[in-house]
């Protein structure tokens, strides 16, 4: 789980085009969500450790990648949303990317990303 | 892509009787879902929409709309209502979660694909926390 703030507002907008797209995700000092993060990946259970993947590794490269980045902080002061509005759709696909670059090729499944208990986001390999 | 879900819960009662069967019959299939009496669940409905978020705003649909469109086209009908004598969907088909899934897919395909500019993905209906039917349209 990663606690965050963000604030929905995009710079090709006017102000009251912002309001209208985002309502009260655009309130000028931001708001926060808890975002659970579940991280899926796929492969064959290794005959010798009949594990797809090391638990302990993920949970590490899930805690470098994803949590001590955006933990605690504010998504729109990160370098990833500098040019993209931190939607959880853009942070669904930011955490997959993230995730990709630290595994090899191919065994990030999906990367589902739920924001409040109304609403989940997932991105999958090859979507 | 981007698969996107938006919750929503609706209450409704209903039983399981087909009519071509007799009372043995119905019983012996349906158990105490047969009951002519009916009974309630507080169901909970996932519908998930497919597409890739606007560059502009970030939004894949405006998940606002979704819920506007979830009340609108599935709750006003359905929730705290009797499935079998009050939804023209099940005046002849028995209410099951696998029909409930498939009749809400056929409720909100239209207005998700339509207005919303967006793929209509899977429809997943849990009748109990234990229970749930899925449904993701003719493949």
């Amino acid at each position: 789980m990663l606690s965050a703030s963000h604030r929905l507002h995009a710079e090709g907008l006017s102000a009251e085009e912002n309001r209208a797209a985002y309502g009260k995700c655009n309130n000028e000092h931001g708001h926060g969500h808890n975002y659970f993060v579940e991280v899926m990946v796929a492969g064959q259970v290794d005959e010798a450790t009949g594990m797809v993947i090391d638990m302990v590794a993920l949970d590490r490269l899930v805690r470098e990648k994803v949590i001590e980045r955006f933990d605690r902080a504010n998504l729109n002061l990160d370098p990833l949303f500098a040019d993209r509005v931190p939607t959880t759709e853009n942070l669904t696909q930011a955490i997959f990317g993230l995730l990709q670059d630290g595994l090899p090729a191919g065994e990030l499944e999906q990367v589902r990303v739920e924001e409040t208990e109304n609403n989940y986001f997932e991105c999958r390999l090859g979507g | 892509m981007i698969l996107l879900t938006r919750r929503a819960v609706f209450s409704a009662s209903h039983y399981y009787w087909n009519e071509a069967w007799t009372e043995e019959k119905n019983r012996e299939v349906f158990g105490r879902c047969a009951n002519r009496n009916g009974h309630g669940h507080n169901y909970t409905l996932e519908v998930t929409v497919a597409g890739e978020p606007d560059p502009v705003t970030g939004f894949v649909v405006d998940l606002k709309w979704l819920r506007d469109v979830i009340e609108r086209e599935v709750l006003e009908a359905w929730d705290h209502r009797h499935l079998n004598l009050d939804a023209p969907e099940f005046a002849h088909a028995i209410p099951t979660t696998e029909n409930i899934a498939i009749a809400a897919w056929k409720r909100l395909e239209p207005p998700v694909t339509k207005d919303g500019g967006a793929r209509l993905e899977r429809v997943r209906v849990y009748e109990t926390p234990e229970i749930f039917a899925e449904y993701r349209g003719e493949r």
